[in-house]
């Protein structure tokens, strides 16, 4: 066999009070795909933070072997000039400037000092028109959906003569559409003997892109084996240490009479005025139910909860039925006043203030009546927080301890916590699993079912299918602003739910 | 210090941390002063004594009270650079308007500053101009308005009573009975709150730290109270401050209004999501900031005697350094009163230290600056650590 073109051994990195890796030992072969998966803080990120030279050497133990010499890469230039690539769900463009001067941002060509914009323009063109990208490389990164930037990224990577390119949940904002373009193109890549590292919570885009697969738990190797060995069921008990016997638990909601409808919304787009996101679309949701939202992204699924929510800050319209009677919400205050609660999508973003306390953010939207109208009780709050805190089982040291220090589940734990503490009747749901482990998704679908059964309409808008099909009394799906269609638990298999949310069905009108 | 914020006991919130700091800074300063003001008369130094210590609270009280304003202004996310055009503005008006008696005067000074600060705060709020920019033009626009309404003249200070209030000093027995109700307001404070606790059946505090509770501030209150009445009482302005500072810290920490500026300027989509209206808490901001600005005119009118058009001049900035030295972000969102008040303290006993060692006047300004940019040097470093 021949020698592996990047060998990692023995890595150890350790931060104040944690040991985020203990001897991991991890190698690519040439033209490789090799898949990284683990629970958030399974310590994936820190190894390929240290491949890519961000803790550079020596902070870390082990050695870095690439084609049979150590490496000790002392930053991340060190790691580019030796062909390492790292691809991060952040996207790192300039969205403001062209998608060529992206591609040789700092590495523009140059003569006499002076930047040859023709020679630019026509090396990034070839570079995707290499890659079969219809991608203009005059356009502004700003004018490219997500999936065309992820795009604009690898070509980036690949100017700079990658041979190793790392990928970090690549898929995570892409459509499907968008996921079959980029395997088609890291298929190309490996055929050109580009070796890959493949980091993803998907298993199922694990297994159908890598040939082997490593899993970490707690900073440790559980090992690699080649993926036709694995299954998804014994990739998921090695991430999480213990068989998960069925993610879904089958549960029994008992339907009580409609708490929640909204009828007619309608939302235009906040930047081209006429263009309509959601088109007259209507949803009603019973005691005690989940209600699913499935479809794409772009079909409107969260600006039409934004809009009901009062949010959205564009034209909209939209009648709202709580308990039968109309009411009118015209920000989230009236909204929440209504017994609406929002779990947004993004917690880092619209969930949580990163710098303040767990508890400090659990009570912000019922604060008023979880401590006083306008002189605080700071030790009702904490009551109120600590048990919400061990209902919900939010691991972290105490409420005290700053939001942007938790993991991603926790962190969407003290999301949801913020909303229950509001005392809802209807909680829509945007997004709440995603980017979070599995051990963690399990307990928040733990929590939807409990919910349920205590009597709260759940509204769950959810871009993992399986998610949407196996949590939801009811389905809608919604493509391009439309209900294309409507099924019952039963009837909602994942081929009926997709065909209507990809506009291949429509429902009967 | 690394090691007492890891582990232990001795675990400190990273804002408590950089609030000891500060205040071991002025601790420093406090001693290096003291040690280079001796002579042959005073042994020990005269920059803490009696007289000079008084006198150094009052020149802080004007800063103080702005700056208190402008920390609820910087933790909602904005800037306020108008306000020492405004102290000029609202001071020139109140001393043109003493014919009609102490009262009206004064009242129509904190008008007009709360006017000020609504209309800004408006421009803001509800017309999306960056704070930065309508408050640049207030800067412009407020001083030009004092030239006009004054004709470019000093106006002095004719009523008695408005000038005993820059430069007056309350009687040591008001003094003393102060002291007792703040004493008294301390220990009834911790006694609630430990009530409060075992009320919602969290853990109480130990004795002891029950007892260092109430003593700690006890001990500073009296002490304080004693050290001013040597020098023949605490000055009113300080009285002022003191209540001002009270108030604001009381705003900021135990209300809802208070919790709500920090939300928005952590997190303003989290702080609109979560069904606050954003509009109205920053305009309330610019409303006590332009209300604490008319205050402020009224005590530095006082002090000074007079009004003249261009008082109040760069007063902005020592507000802003207040808060900044005092550990403010100006991003918004993290910030205190207590820091903001310490920063203004830092920067007085700079001023007054500096000039009783006749360190010229270029030489301060240099030493100002510096700290300025130390202190927030020195709290990035502390957070990349951490």
């Amino acid at each position: 066999m021949n020698k592996p073109l990047l060998e990692m051994k023995k890595i150890t990195k350790t931060f104040p009070g944690v040991k985020a890796l203990d001897g991991v030992t991890f190698d690519l072969n040439h033209g490789e795909i090799h898949a990284l998966v683990g629970e958030n803080g399974a310590g994936k990120s820190t190894l390929i933070k240290i491949l890519a030279g961000v803790y550079p050497y020596p902070d870390y133990g082990g050695e870095i072997v690439l084609e049979g010499s150590e490496r000790r890469f002392s930053s991340i230039r060190d790691a580019e000039k030796a062909g390492i690539a790292v691809i991060y769900q952040e996207l790192s463009l300039v969205k403001e400037l062209s998608v060529a001067e992206n591609i040789f941002l700092g590495r523009e060509p140059r003569r006499f000092g002076i930047i040859n914009w023709s020679d630019l323009y026509s090396r990034a063109q070839k570079l995707l028109s290499d890659l079969h990208l219809q991608i203009d490389p005059r356009a502004p990164v700003q004018n490219l959906g997500i999936g065309q930037q992820q795009l604009v990224e690898i070509a980036k990577a690949l100017s700079q003569e990658a041979r190793i390119l790392v990928l970090d949940e690549p898929t995570a904002a892409l459509t499907d559409a968008e996921v079959e373009t980029l395997f088609g193109i890291l298929d190309k890549l490996r055929e050109r003997g580009v070796a890959m590292i493949y980091i993803s919570h998907k298993l199922e885009e694990v297994f159908r892109i890598s040939s082997r697969i490593t899993v970490l738990r707690d900073g440790r190797s559980i090992g690699t084996d080649k993926a036709a060995d694995l299954d998804e069921a014994r990739v998921i008990a090695k991430m999480v240490g213990r068989e998960v016997g069925q993610i879904f638990p089958e549960a029994k909601h008992s339907l009580g009479p409609p708490v929640f409808e909204a009828r007619n919304v309608t939302v235009e787009d906040p930047t081209v005025p006429g263009k309509l996101l959601v088109d007259h679309v209507g949803f009603s949701a019973r005691k005690g139910e989940v209600l699913g939202i499935a479809g794409l992204m772009g079909s409107g699924r969260s600006e039409l909860l934004m809009a009901i929510f009062g949010a959205h800050p564009g034209r909209k319209s939209a009648e709202v039925l709580v308990d039968g009677k109309l009411v009118k919400i015209e920000n989230p205050y009236d909204a929440i006043k209504q017994g609406i609660g929002f779990v947004t999508e993004d917690r880092k973003r619209y969930g949580l203030i990163l710098e303040q306390t767990i508890l400090k953010n659990m009570t912000l939207a019922g604060l008023r009546h979880l401590s006083g109208r306008f002189v605080t009780d700071e030790d009702a709050e904490a009551a109120a927080g600590e048990r919400s805190a061990r209902e919900l089982r939010i691991k972290a040291p105490s409420v005290f301890t700053v939001a942007g220090t938790l993991s991603g589940g926790n962190q969407q734990k003290v999301v949801l916590a913020k909303w229950l503490l509001t005392n809802p009747r209807v909680l829509f749901l945007d997004e709440p699993t995603r980017g979070i482990d599995v051990g963690a998704k399990q307990e928040i679908y733990n929590e939807i079912n409990r919910l349920a059964e205590k009597g709260l309409a759940i509204v769950l808008v959810s871009s993992e299918l399986p998610e949407v099909l196996g949590l939801s009394d009811r389905v809608i799906v919604l493509h391009e602003g439309r209900v294309t269609g409507e099924f019952s638990r039963a009837e909602a298999t994942p081929e009926a739910v997709m065909s209507c949310a990809t506009g291949r069905r429509q429902l009967a009108a | 210090m690394a090691e007492t914020n890891q582990t232990g006991r001795f675990k400190l919130r990273t804002s408590a941390l950089r609030a000891y700091t500060m205040l071991l800074a002025l601790i420093v300063i406090w001693m290096f002063f003291q040690w280079a003001t001796r002579d042959q008369y005073h042994p020990y130094g005269i920059f803490l004594g009696a007289v000079n210590f008084s006198k150094l609270l009052q020149q802080m009280a004007v800063t103080g009270v702005l700056a208190v304003g402008m920390l609820m202004v910087i933790v909602c996310g904005n800037i306020d650079l108008s306000i020492g055009a405004v102290v000029g503005l609202a001071g020139g008006i109140a001393a043109l308007t003493q014919g009609w008696g102490l009262v009206p005067s004064l009242a129509s000074a904190i008008v007009v500053g709360l006017a000020i600060g609504a209309l800004q705060g408006t421009l803001v709020a509800y017309f999306n101009i960056p704070a930065f920019i309508v408050t640049l033009g207030g800067l412009e626009a407020w001083r030009g308005v004092i030239l006009k309404l004054t004709k470019g003249a000093t106006i002095p200070v004719e009523l008695p009573i408005f000038r005993s209030l820059g430069r007056d000093f309350i009687d040591p027995r008001v003094g003393f009975a102060l002291a007792a109700v703040a004493v008294g307001g301390v220990v009834w404070t911790n006694i609630r709150r430990q009530r409060a606790r075992q009320r919602h059946g969290l853990t109480p505090l130990s004795a002891g730290g029950l007892m260092a509770r109430i003593a700690i501030p006890s001990i500073v209150i009296i002490g304080f109270i004693f050290l001013m009445n040597q020098a023949g009482g605490v000055p009113i302005p300080v009285i002022f401050l003191l209540a001002v500072a009270l108030a604001g810290a009381f705003l900021t920490a135990n209300t809802t209004f208070g919790r709500y500026l920090y939300a928005i300027g952590g997190n303003a989509d989290a702080a609109r999501l979560s069904g606050i209206n954003l509009r109205r808490y920053i305009l309330a901001a610019f409303c006590v900031m332009g209300a604490l600005a008319g205050l402020a005119s009224i005590l530095h009118t006082a002090r000074v005697g007079s009004a003249s058009p261009d008082a109040g001049t760069l007063m902005e900035l020592d507000a802003i350094a207040s808060c900044v030295i005092g550990g403010t972000s100006l991003m918004g969102g993290r910030g205190t009163v207590f820091g903001a008040v310490l920063g203004a303290l830092i920067l007085a006993s700079l001023d007054n230290g500096m000039s009783l060692l006749n360190v010229e006047n270029w030489a301060q300004y240099v030493v100002k600056g510096g700290v300025l940019v130390a202190a927030v040097g020195f709290d990035m470093y502390g957070r990349r650590g951490s």
